[in-house]
């Protein structure tokens, strides 16, 4: 484990407005994230923790405060500056698993891949990452024909097919039983032990909490343990 | 990758895509079958006119090169031009309209005979009396007329004396004298044919003719078959314009909706491609190779459209349409749909690049 912060987050804020109305969804947010680190951000609904995982995925922008992943100043970054960041730097693991209805599941895979612009690249590791994730003998079908754990196994191994720096996993067993739930915990601690990779997980659960280094805890928008 | 992620997204609905490439093979087999019409119609128009046997066609001064009616020309010509030198032999014929885009000629079965090889007679024969008509195959195909039956032209009784082998100046032939009482033309003709001793001297006779008749138009039978053309019949590119523009237009608004319908059903979908990284150019990329796909199946479908129209004419209205396949606009009438179809999926498109990922991870 690096000591230097691979995600940094200093005072962030972001505001809402919905209609004539500024909701704080974030009230200044310090953070501080190694490489290689498993955390947990824990909170309930409402406490910013998604709004967190959205700004540091670049998915949206922070209204105040500065965001760093990776040496990448999100505060400054333009939205094909934000869309190269996903490219390159974060993968997601969302709690609908997401995958694309149409493909499969290898293709789902291969479409990072893809996007990255890596399709043709080699790479000796990524036989062995599917291999781990248990996944390697269910590439060649659809997303509707995997179970809720297989998908989401599936999902996992799109998010780290390139590699990135971090791993942002939005509530990743949310829609699983305990029994997948311990699989895809179990996998992810794995990835993070194995892989060095470093994980940021936002749960509700505290039991999937605990799989991980460390839990931050949030309300109100802000870090309160 | 990119190819196979449009091909599956087509394949996953297929009701929509079919309904696509459908909307698109009827704009490019309209096309086709507009422009196969006008040039089958025109073709067959001019093979008829060779039919006839002439050299040299004359027509009255100020008359249309190309026209249905009138007979401004006096019978009594005929002998002036069978004086001229190298002339073996002068008729004319009187065409009147009787609805729409046919005629009957009048013309003098005898003469007319020995101009053109005779007609060839697939039932019945010549003309025995004055209100005898001759009907090609096609006329007596489309209208279920055999020889010896009676019908209708011009608000009068006709007996169907014989059915002919198509091709010969027209459809339907009736006695030139009858036909000249008739409309009112007595010793008048719409146009004279010449047949010579020679046709390698049909420009020197045509140069001789003009000399006397300088108002006159005098054309061999190259240059009036080659009168038969779209630019030459007034409106005919206009109308040709039109329908292509309306044809476009339904394909334009299909592939619009279906794009539409396809960025608002797929917005999840963007949303994850853009989580994932995907460029806006890579989300426009997708929509527009979908759309490229359809409007390429689409004109293919267009194709066989057009050859099944033109099966459908030569069976239901043979007499009355002609439509030839026209290859040389396959490729337009694919660069006009592609271009409809490319120009339908912009804004769809920019919509989707416009997509905040956000919003469409949260779209259900």
């Amino acid at each position: 484990m690096s000591d230097a912060p691979l995600v940094r987050t200093a005072d962030l804020g972001k505001v809402y407005h919905v209609g004539d109305v500024d909701v704080a969804a974030l009230r200044g947010v310090d953070l501080q994230v190694a490489a290689g680190e498993f955390v947990a951000v824990v909170g309930p609904s409402g406490s910013g923790k998604s709004t967190l995982f959205h700004i540091l995925g670049g998915l949206t922008s922070a209204t105040s405060g500065q965001a760093v992943v990776a040496g990448h100043d999100l505060a400054r970054m333009k939205e094909a500056e934000r869309t190269l960041l996903r490219k390159t730097t974060v993968g997601f693991v969302f709690q609908r698993y997401n995958l694309l209805p149409t493909l499969t599941a290898g293709d789902n895979i291969a479409i990072a891949r893809h996007i990255a612009g890596k399709a043709r690249a080699a790479d000796d590791g990524y036989r062995d990452v599917l291999e781990m994730l248990g996944v390697a003998h269910r590439l060649h079908h659809k997303p509707r024909a995997l179970s809720g754990g297989e998908q989401q196994r599936i999902a996992i191994a799109r998010a780290i097919v390139n590699h990135p720096a971090l791993l942002l996993a939005d509530e990743p067993t949310g829609n699983l039983d305990s029994e997948n739930s311990t699989v895809v915990l179990n996998l992810m601690r794995d990835l993070n032990r194995r892989l060095g990779q470093t994980i940021l997980m936002i749960t509700h659960n505290p039991e999937a909490a605990a799989w991980a280094h460390r839990t931050i805890r949030m309300r109100d928008g802000r870090i309160v343990d | 990758m990119v190819n196979k992620l449009v091909f599956e997204n087509l394949k996953h609905r297929p009701v929509r895509t079919l309904l696509s490439i459908v909307a698109i093979g009827l704009e490019v087999g309209l096309m086709l079958t507009m422009v196969g019409l006008s040039r089958g119609m025109l073709a067959e128009s001019a093979r008829r006119a060779r039919g006839v046997g002439a050299d040299i066609w004359v027509r009255a001064p100020g008359s249309a090169a190309i026209s249905f009616s009138t007979a401004p020309m006096p019978e009594a010509m005929l002998p002036f031009f069978e004086r001229q030198p190298h002339v073996a032999l002068a008729t004319g014929s009187v065409v009147h309209p009787i609805g729409g885009i046919n005629t009957v000629s009048g013309i003098d079965l005898e003469k007319f005979g020995r101009m053109s090889g005779a007609f060839r007679y697939l039932a019945g024969g010549p003309f025995r009396g004055p209100h005898d008509i001759l009907v090609d195959e096609r006329y007596a195909a489309q209208r279920k007329i055999s020889a010896g039956d009676t019908i209708q032209i011009m608000n009068r009784p006709w007996h169907v004396r014989g059915v002919v082998e198509p091709g010969k100046l027209a459809r339907l032939v009736v006695p030139l004298r009858t036909l000249q009482n008739l409309t009112g033309t007595s010793g008048k003709l719409t146009q004279i044919f010449l047949k010579l001793d020679d046709p390698k001297r049909t420009e020197a006779v045509i140069a001789a003719l003009k000399q006397q008749l300088p108002d006159y138009q005098i054309y061999s039978i190259e240059e009036f078959t080659s009168l038969f053309s779209v630019s030459n019949f007034e409106g005919l590119a206009e109308f040709i314009t039109v329908v292509i523009t309306l044809s476009v237009l339904v394909g334009f608004l299909v592939v619009f909706l279906s794009m539409y319908t396809a960025v608002l059903e797929r917005t999840r979908e963007i949303g994850i491609l853009k989580s994932l990284g995907a460029s806006s150019g890579y989300v426009l990329s997708l929509l527009l190779r979908e759309t490229a796909l359809l409007a390429v199946v689409g004109s293919l479908v267009g194709i066989l459209l057009a050859y099944a129209s033109r099966w459908a004419i030569g069976k239901l209205v043979p007499a009355s349409l002609t439509q030839v396949i026209v290859p040389d606009w396959w490729l337009i009438a694919g660069l006009i749909a592609l271009a409809g179809a490319l120009l339908g999926a912009l804004y769809p498109g920019w919509k989707a690049v416009r997509q905040d990922a956000l919003e469409a991870l949260s779209y259900e």
